[in-house]
């Protein structure tokens, strides 16, 4: 799946580990707020994480690789939807925004170094989430024939908690990459180069 | 462990190629956006119920699929209603009911390798620009066998917590486990080089 030189087996590794875990945060039962009081599934989350810590390209493989599960029948959807219905139907532009706001989110701190500030992280997540609206709305709107104001209004309900999960994915991605220094995308680009160079 | 929503069965819907039916899914989609008048939509709403009887999977497995979209018919003839008129409402509205019940029934109809190989196969006109259709398979079936993987670290992280004594941060489960899929990718990745995968 690699643009011209082949992906090496630790970024096929990473990709697929990947499209498993934005799967998993779409099981009913795996993400729970406040105790067991609120069941919210988090699924929205995977592709900010995703690019934050795979990087650009890889990030952006990874959920299209999860697309592709979904796409073969697989209820790997939030609330258990799959099939190819999902991508005749209304939300299927934010499903194309997920690809996009991985390649966005890992660009951003891609270029923020080899250890990524929180703030850098954030601006990435925040930037990762408003793309998913931006292609995300207007589609719905060509799709249901409801016009873009219409549709723009009923989606600003989403747009609070859209927010909090890029907040919270962005802490996490920071917290992980703390936990795992490979967890960067440069520093581990950083480190093939070494390799490659005592090689 | 995981399935499609495949439902077995022997008639001529279940035995078309899965290449073709995908063909014909992509072809009827776009038909459907020109489907403008109620006669047409009507048309296609027969061609589509003479589909599933002939498929013979249900209406248990039918409603599955739709079931999704209860809520959103209603907002959408509200919306459409209020902004046009009746009949765009009812045109509009069908119209997305029929392209995702078409595309559903090729979920229902096909098996979930069948789907994937047809994608395998489609892919390979893509091999010029790099695409390599065996990796992408092997990329499918790593991320399928690595969803329980993840399923099973999110357990036992969950396990722990509570052990820990019911902590209510969020981000102390979300933090490990983005750490465990890391870490499950860099094994997985360390065996497929064992097995000369980069050679």
């Amino acid at each position: 799946m690699a643009g011209r030189s082949r992906l090496p087996a630790g970024d096929l590794a990473r990709i697929a580990a990947f499209a498993a875990f934005i799967a998993v945060l779409g099981l009913p039962g795996s993400f729970h707020l406040f105790g067991n009081a609120v069941p919210v599934t988090l699924q929205s989350m995977g592709p900010l994480l995703a690019g934050a810590i795979l990087g650009s390209r890889r990030g952006a493989l990874s959920v299209l690789l999860f697309l592709g599960l979904v796409a073969a029948g697989l209820p790997l959807l939030a609330g258990g939807r799959g099939g190819l219905g999902v991508f005749a139907g209304p939300s299927v532009g934010y499903l194309i925004g997920f690809v996009v706001s991985a390649f966005l989110v890992g660009l951003i701190v891609e270029r923020s170094g080899r250890r990524p500030g929180v703030h850098w992280v954030l601006v990435a997540c925040l930037a990762g989430s408003a793309a998913t609206l931006a292609i995300g709305i207007p589609v719905q709107s060509a799709v249901t024939g409801v016009p873009l104001a219409e549709t723009f209004q009923l989606s600003l309900a989403f747009v609070p908690g859209d927010a909090a999960k890029a907040v919270f994915a962005a802490l996490v991605a920071s917290g992980a990459q703390r936990a795992y220094p490979d967890a960067a995308p440069a520093a581990r680009l950083d480190r093939a180069e070494d390799r490659a160079d005592r090689a | 462990m995981l399935t499609g929503a495949y439902v077995p069965g022997r008639s001529v819907v279940h035995r078309a190629p899965a290449g073709a039916k995908l063909a014909v899914l992509a072809v009827a989609c776009t038909a459907l956006v020109f489907a403008r008048t109620p006669l047409w939509v009507g048309v296609a709403g027969a061609v589509v119920v003479a589909l599933y009887v002939l498929a013979r999977v249900g209406r248990r497995a039918a409603w599955g699929q739709l079931r999704p979209l209860r809520w959103l018919v209603v907002v959408l003839m509200v919306i459409q209603v209020l902004v046009a008129d009746l009949p765009t409402a009812v045109t509009l509205t069908a119209r997305l009911v029929l392209a995702v019940a078409l595309a559903a029934l090729v979920t229902l109809t096909t098996r979930t390798t069948d789907l994937m190989a047809a994608l395998e196969r489609g892919l390979r006109p893509f091999r010029r620009l790099g695409v390599d259709p065996a990796r992408v398979s092997l990329l499918m079936s790593l991320a399928l066998r690595s969803v329980p993987v993840v399923a099973g670290i999110a357990g036992r992280i969950r396990e722990a917590r509570w052990a820990r004594g019911r902590e209510r941060s969020v981000r102390a489960f979300a933090v490990p486990l983005v750490v465990g899929v890391l870490r499950h990718a860099d094994a997985m990745g360390e065996a497929l080089q064992a097995r000369g995968l980069d050679d």
